[in-house]
């Protein structure tokens, strides 16, 4: 028997039809003539003479810009941030990870007159190519240099390009997420807008002045 | 003159949309009837049992995470009890009701996704299981914003979570809470009084609360035969006895009913969250690492605990040998145990209400096969 539920159902399907889309277009955007004339910053009309070979395309709906998906700023990304000043290759992170993916080779460093005996990070391997980015490593990691990474757009053609080296951490953009990472928090560290380039900055404590550290590793010795 | 017809054995699956995952059944029809039902599973076996007796009792957070991986966060919540019943763990107080917001965020999430796929089985191609999925994704983003991952949480700690909700968070779970509410108005708009959905969901499937008690069927598929069995009522864990819900009962025990059950515990598990806001206080969201180290080593012994999860008790069951690992781990997996009486529910019915009735169950393989 035919009642009321159908043309009720039929007015939350009219209002959902009217309601504005949530689909997100990723990795392009399409815009039309009026967005390109934007983006060149002239009017529409100006662009339209001046440039009449891509305002047809913008017109036909092919020009495209690229966007940017909205990630929270504690994101686990499909890569690492990494601090080299910081990490003293204790290995905690190896420990921790539950597949062990992550390979560190230390050596013995110099010795340091104002830190003492080092060790130097020979290897630091990460295979993302079976990590599953719980972020373990990074909640282990005592010294804060270890973070979990905001981006996302890492495939490529084989398994073994998936493996992180110590140098492709070194030269990465520092864009750590402040997942387990309170510090960054306080200081409402954008990961999308900011990078850290000092690695005092990615501390749990403020950055030592110069006269402290003069103190300590002049005056006290 | 009756046309006669010869039992044909069809074999669907286990790469079939609607099993919902890589499930695989041997049917036979006597035309349009349903003779037998052959359930055969374990294509998404990893052996997460196994797994986890070579991992820390942290690490195998993770493994929780991909077991049930639409209700992650309730699999984490039902390991991390075991945990800390097994080690003598005091969890705090700050990190208990961040979990039970995330765990009822989770059931919320999990039973949109229960009702939407089962309207798609209906043949509703698309549109309502659209609108659950537009919410799904909404609770998606609150998860993306306190853990950083939408799916593979990996929230929950021994003694609480890993971190406190971010100040941007409580703003959004309010919005968030409204809009689930008003989906669940819309869905009830168009589904609940929908006739095309009461001529095909009422009176299929029925099943007797004596069949269901008998197999241990827990979960929506229980309550809405009548038998009032909720764990989070009649068992309380964490703060589940300082807040007040009504429990959801409907005595038809046919598909409708089980549908109706959990559209209706959606919004409770909304009230249940509001009541979790007004009571949470401010405070560390964990024990000191001096209390719960790393690696923790539980004396030796077992212990069981079980939760109201999105599809009925789910249960774990540690053993101990005062390792850093535990000797065994055993899932009570609830949609395993659902699917027990999948013959009973399809033997006599029609071919169109096969992948309904699979439906209604709510079933996850990766649960089931773990």
């Amino acid at each position: 028997m035919i009642g009321l539920g159908l043309p009720r159902g039929f007015i939350v399907t009219l209002k959902n039809f009217i309601r504005p889309a949530v689909t997100e277009q990723y990795p392009d955007r399409h815009i039309g003539l009026l967005g390109v004339a934007k983006e060149a910053g002239m009017n529409p009309f100006q662009f339209l003479v001046k440039k009449p070979a891509d305002s047809l395309k913008a017109i036909a709906g092919l020009a495209t810009v690229p966007v940017a998906v909205e990630q929270a700023a504690r994101f686990r990304g499909n890569e690492f941030t990494f601090f080299e000043d910081r990490c003293t290759a204790c290995a905690s992170c190896a420990k921790y990870c539950p597949l062990g993916i992550i390979e560190i080779v230390s050596v013995p460093g110099k010795i340091d007159a104002q830190e003492g005996e080092s060790y130097k990070l020979d290897v630091f391997d990460i295979d993302i190519g079976r990590c599953m980015f719980c972020g373990l490593c990074v909640e282990a990691c005592p010294y804060d240099a270890l973070h979990m990474g905001t981006s996302f757009e890492r495939s490529k053609y084989a398994r073994d390009e998936l493996i992180i080296t110590k140098e492709e951490l070194f030269d990465a953009d520092k864009r750590p997420s402040s997942w387990y990472r309170p510090q960054f928090e306080e200081k409402s560290f954008d990961p999308f807008k900011e990078t850290i380039d000092d690695h005092y900055d990615a501390g749990r404590h403020e950055r030592p002045s110069d006269e402290d550290l003069k103190k300590k590793w002049v005056d006290e010795r | 003159m009756a046309i006669k017809t010869q039992p044909v054995t069809v074999n669907l699956g286990p790469q079939h949309p609607s099993t919902h995952g890589v499930f695989r059944m041997r049917v036979m029809f006597d035309g349009e009837e349903i003779v037998d039902v052959e359930p055969i599973f374990g294509y998404l076996h990893r052996g997460s049992e196994k797994l986890a007796e070579e991992r820390t009792y942290t690490q195998i957070v993770t493994l929780t995470d991909r077991m049930d991986y639409v209700s992650s966060m309730l699999n984490n919540h039902a390991y991390i009890l075991a945990v800390e019943k097994l080690a003598r763990i005091e969890p705090s107080p700050r990190g208990v009701w961040l979990r039970m917001i995330a765990s009822e965020l989770q059931r919320v999430a999990s039973h949109l996704v229960a009702t939407g796929f089962l309207i798609q089985d209906l043949g509703a191609l698309g549109t309502p299981l659209i609108y659950a999925m537009r919410e799904r994704e909404n609770i998606l983003d609150l998860f993306e914003m306190i853990c950083g991952a939408r799916i593979t949480n990996s929230y929950l700690r021994p003694g609480g979570v890993f971190m406190d909700a971010p100040a941007e968070f409580w703003p959004a779970l309010d919005r968030g809470l409204d809009d689930i509410v008003r989906t669940i108005d819309e869905l009830e708009a168009y589904l609940s009084g929908n006739e095309i959905i009461f001529s095909r969901t009422k009176g299929t499937a029925v099943l007797s609360p004596e069949l269901l008690i008998n197999a241990s069927i827990t979960g929506p598929m229980l309550r809405a035969s009548g038998v009032d069995w909720d764990l989070r009522h009649r068992a309380p864990y964490d703060y589940y006895d300082r807040v007040n819900f009504e429990r959801i009962l409907h005595t038809a025990s046919d598909n409708y009913a089980r549908y109706w059950v959990r559209v209706q515990e959606m919004r409770e598990s909304v009230k249940i969250i509001k009541q979790c806001i007004e009571q949470i206080e401010p405070g560390p969201v964990r024990p000191s690492f001096d209390d719960v180290p790393r690696l923790i080593r539980p004396p030796e012994g077992d212990a069981y605990v079980a939760i109201e999860g999105s599809k009925g008790e789910l249960g774990f069951y540690l053993v101990s040998d005062g390792g850093i690992s535990p000797y065994r781990m055993h899932v009570r997996a609830s949609s395993l145990i659902n699917l027990t009486l999948l013959r009973d529910m399809l033997i006599g019915g029609q071919f169109g209400d096969l992948f309904v009735t699979f439906g209604s169950v709510d079933l996850n393989m990766g649960e089931v096969d773990r």
